[in-house]
């Protein structure tokens, strides 16, 4: 049996979240009505020139920076000439020959193994508009509002050997880009698109010939067509057949790939430098304002909170998935004093309850101050734990404070004597046996007693004075 | 008349504004049937704007120096709620929802705009036999071509139907016009115009340029089109300048070089007369003239048709039917509706640039092709540069060829396109050019002479220009049905 691997390299457009498009002053709003986001320029209609978004180069800059890539002070805008209802022009305007970034790198973790993924150039360019099939299938919208918004195109090397390699990097290239807020990654809105290129090889050997996978949605659609796309290579190859060199679209809900076009009948996109735009010029020190802008990276951030924090590796990583959640977690770690508690609750009972809301990621109906009160409560003895995540679960349904919660639904911890004794006694009678079986020498009675005892206090008492009592007056005979 | 004359008289009340729009008006009326110099006149507006300005002359205000005068618009440059064709059947309905960045200028001044002028399809032509429209009959025989792209602005303003008129020049569809009718016309350093609204044929060439019926009108429609656009990328961020302060009538001391291969390229033997002439003159008022050499001459046509045609195949590709401008509705699938719509869309002229564009720019062609003309097109600016640093002004042919007449070249692309290689030189290096009468042929046709200024040095070009003009008298004869506003 021959064993191959996949070669995988990621080509990943991103959106870039600027207030206007790339090369006219039209808004970048998603969700706007059809074909209310354009003019003129974005619409290719003679005599219409482009104006370079300075913010546009800044984002692809900062993106380009913040995965370790070098930073070309003057790179050029190309036409990438062919025909496509969605391409005003017939032309979109790219990077070919000199990209705004190159030769950087990112790296990925499975498990405990890290792995270094190259970024072969980081381009800018103009997303093209988005046609919409009319349900009965004969006519076609074409909406102009995404015509013009900036992307760039994250061109990885060869450097994946699975698909959950792949969707790794994706991730991380998605955690990075949201991070330093250049794009706000939703894949459902197309903000985030990846094609695939994959060939297979024996394990050692040269890469066979590559195939692009398109239309690629989510994270389980660049999983799962990776594994079809992989399978069905080695297929071809056990039978004697070649794989051929072409553009392949994914069918998510059918699971296969359809032939696109093969690379040999491909468009000769006629790539030449655009004569309506200067270079792009990126000074050294512009480009240093920019890095000195890129906030703390995910990476960086981990290591800080294991240092600082005292965090292990795998909190750490789950605090450190979205901005959203580590600026939650920082607020409630500084203001409670208390990380690990913080830590605790955010990625077990708080994810538990996002989880089962259907929350998306990040999406925490109150602040981290908030928490942070929490968790005093329960450092200053005023409610136990469990109490704590009953607060917890009403906090995301009406947001009110935790004080207020655990004032109405009395749930502060019982600490007085004379109440616990009451509870005790009570205890006591109810379960003489156990009682007796305690005298007798079974000393783990004791445990259980305490048990029942905490439960008819409605988990409130202190248990440490609970225990005290229970033990004193256990022992009295 | 002049506009800076008829500027006075406005000013003067010598002449109503209105009045001036009106006899133009009526000669536009009378003697269109026989040119063909417009596409679209627009009466109604510009006796509008005519009466707008009257209004202000009458209570006093202050207007600026070209307010009131009529112009009219090379049809390849937008203008808002006006038709603008570029002279083809693909735009032959296409009315722009804006204006181009010259227009506005215009308008804001206070510029009667008359209408729109014929002109090569898509500016690519010399004799503005391609426009799908009809043909323009040169003012001064009708049986001769007006030049092109450009000629309905060249005729225009030599017949006297325009005060003024705006053109673009990609490889001197300015120039060779002014040149055929016997006016002047001005191509500007590259970024001096903003292209904005200009209807692009090859971006990197492309610029908007003057045509007057002599210098200082030229000045005065430079110093007002002229100037930074921060919505064109490739506009020059420059200050206000106003030309006519160049306008001196003193050359002595100027350089002039005259490049032997300008006079050698089968330019006719008529052309050449005309061009020693204005040497002699230059010399007689105090400038010295040299014989240079000029090497890379011979690669002027091969570096422009590759350049040109390239990026017009590009710029050209947004007219697919599918937005604005023509389409062919017998069709059964996208592929179908763009092959039938271009190619009914796009007369032969420009298809043959399309398709010459779309094989040098296409792999496996485009080093041998396109890469090649770029590097010319470094070899060009560098012996324009060497030339420049010795003298002030190079002076040449505005084209080889005297006034052609009807279907003389039209059916020899080749021998057609011969007819750009002085002019189109300057688009290449970005340099200004103006073309000044300077004689007639033997068929009583008037030649033009090509003066090459450095870059952003318009003024030198102005003085030089001027002060032949003061001391010659090309620029006074009329071409025989009209020249009197």
């Amino acid at each position: 049996m021959i064993e191959y691997e996949p070669v995988i390299g990621l080509e990943v457009h991103a959106e870039l979240s600027t207030d206007t498009k790339i090369f006219c002053s039209c808004s970048t709003r998603f969700g706007s009505q059809i074909n209310s986001n354009c003019c003129p320029v974005c619409l290719g209609m003679p005599g219409t020139l482009p104006v370079l978004n300075k913010k546009a180069v800044e984002y692809a800059v900062m993106a380009g920076l913040a995965m370790n890539c070098t930073v070309s002070e003057a790179s050029r805008f190309d036409r990438k000439n062919y025909f496509y209802p969605d391409l005003p022009k017939s032309y979109q305007i790219t990077q070919y020959d000199f990209p705004v970034c190159t030769g950087g790198h990112i790296e990925i973790s499975q498990g405990d193994e890290k792995k270094v993924i190259r970024i072969a150039r980081v381009q800018i360019e103009e997303d093209a508009a988005k046609l919409l099939h009319d349900k009965t299938g004969s006519d076609t919208i074409i909406d102009y509002n995404r015509a013009g918004v900036p992307l760039i195109e994250i061109v990885s090397d060869p450097d994946m050997a699975s698909a959950a390699e792949a969707k790794s990097f994706l991730e991380s290239v998605r955690a990075i880009l949201r991070y330093i807020g250049v794009s706000d990654c939703k894949m459902e809105n197309g903000s985030l698109r990846a094609d695939v290129n994959i060939s297979v090889r024996r394990k050692g050997d040269k890469a066979g010939t590559r195939t692009e996978m398109k239309n690629l949605n989510s994270f389980r659609a660049v999983t799962r067509a990776i594994r079809s796309e992989f399978e069905r290579q080695v297929g071809l190859i056990d039978s004697g057949q070649a794989v051929l060199k072409e553009t392949r679209r994914w069918d998510d809900t059918k699971g296969i790939s359809i032939p696109m076009r093969s690379k040999e009948g491909a468009n000769d996109y006629r790539y030449f430098p655009d004569p309506d735009l200067p270079e792009v010029l990126v000074s050294r020190e512009w480009a240093e304002e920019i890095r000195r802008n890129i906030p703390e990276l995910p990476n960086q951030k981990m290591a800080r909170y294991m240092e600082n924090y005292k965090l292990s590796e795998y909190c750490a990583n789950l605090l450190t998935s979205s901005v959203e959640i580590s600026e939650f977690f920082e607020v409630a770690a500084e203001k409670s004093g208390d990380p690990k508690s913080a830590c605790n609750l955010i990625t077990g009972e708080m994810a538990r309850i996002m989880k089962e809301r259907k929350l998306p990621e990040g999406d925490i109906p109150f602040g981290g101050e908030k928490l942070a009160r929490l968790i005093d409560l329960v450092n200053l003895n005023i409610i136990s734990t469990t109490a704590a995540k009953k607060v917890l679960e009403i906090m995301f349904e009406t947001q009110s404070e935790p004080e207020e919660i655990v004032r109405e639904m009395g749930l502060e911890i019982i600490a007085d004597t004379e109440e616990l004794s009451e509870i005790i006694s009570e205890t006591i009678k109810e379960n003489l046996q156990t009682v007796d079986d305690y005298r007798k020498g079974k000393k783990k009675a004791l445990g259980h007693l305490i048990g029942k005892a905490m439960a008819r206090s409605g988990g409130r008492a202190d248990p440490q004075i609970l225990g005290k009592l229970l033990k004193v007056e256990m022992d009295k005979c | 008349m002049p506009s800076h004359m008829l500027c006075r008289k406005l000013r003067d009340r010598e002449l109503g504004a209105v009045e001036l729009t009106e006899s133009m008006l009526n000669r536009i009326s009378k003697q269109e049937k026989d040119l063909g110099c417009y596409l679209t006149v627009t009466g109604e507006d510009a006796l509008c704007k005519a009466r707008e300005v009257q209004t202000k002359l009458d209570s006093g205000v202050k207007l600026p120096p070209l307010a009131g005068i009529p112009i009219a618009l090379k049809d390849n440059i937008c203008t808002k709620g006006i038709r603008t064709t570029c002279a083809s059947k693909m735009l032959e309905n296409f009315i722009p929802p804006y204006s181009a960045a010259v227009a506005e200028k215009l308008d804001e001044e206070g510029m009667v705009l008359l209408g729109k002028l014929n002109m090569d399809e898509f500016a690519m032509g010399s004799s503005t036999e391609t426009s799908y429209f009809k043909k323009t009959k040169n003012p001064w025989n009708p049986e001769f071509v007006p030049g092109g792209s450009g000629g309905g602005s060249a005729a225009a303003v030599s017949s006297g139907e325009a005060i003024m008129a705006l053109g673009s020049d990609t490889g001197g569809s300015v120039r060779q016009p002014a040149s055929f009718c016997g006016v002047v016309g001005m191509k500007p350093t590259y970024g001096t115009v903003s292209r904005r609204g200009l209807i692009a044929f090859a971006s990197s060439l492309d610029q908007i340029g003057t045509l007057t019926k002599d210098v200082r009108d030229c000045a005065l429609l430079m110093s007002l089109i002229a100037g930074h656009d921060p919505l064109d990328s490739t506009s020059f961020p420059m200050d206000h300048i106003d030309y006519t302060l160049y306008l001196h009538n003193d050359i002595t001391g100027l350089k002039v070089a005259i490049p032997k291969e300008f006079m050698e390229t089968g330019t006719d033997e008529d052309v050449k007369k005309c061009i020693y002439r204005a040497m002699e003159t230059f010399e007689k008022l105090g400038a010295n003239c040299f014989e240079i050499s000029m090497p890379i001459t011979e690669y002027f046509m091969p570096a422009y048709y590759i350049i040109s045609a390239a990026e017009a195949s590009s710029n050209l590709a947004r007219f697919d039917g599918v937005r604005y401008g023509y389409r062919n509705e017998m069709y059964s699938g996208i592929e179908e509706m763009y092959k039938n719509t271009r190619s009914e869309g796009f007369a032969p002229e420009v298809k043959r640039r399309i398709m010459i564009g779309t094989f040098v720019l296409s792999s496996g062609y485009y080093d041998a092709y396109y890469k090649k003309a770029l590097q010319v097109k470094e070899l060009i600016k560098r012996q324009y540069q060497e030339a420049f640093q010795k003298y002030d002004v190079i002076m040449g042919p505005v084209t080889p060829s005297k006034v052609f007449r009807f279907g003389e070249k039209i059916n020899d692309p080749i021998k057609i396109s011969m007819g750009d290689i002085f002019t189109s030189s300057t688009n290449i290096a970005g340099l200004p050019g103006i073309s000044v009468p300077c004689g007639f042929d033997d068929n009583e046709m008037p030649v033009g002479m090509h003066l090459i200024g450095k870059h952003f040095d318009e003024g030198t070009l102005l003085r030089t220009a001027y002060t032949f003009e003061q001391n010659t008298e090309y620029h006074l004869k009329k071409p025989p049905n009209g020249g009197k506003a």
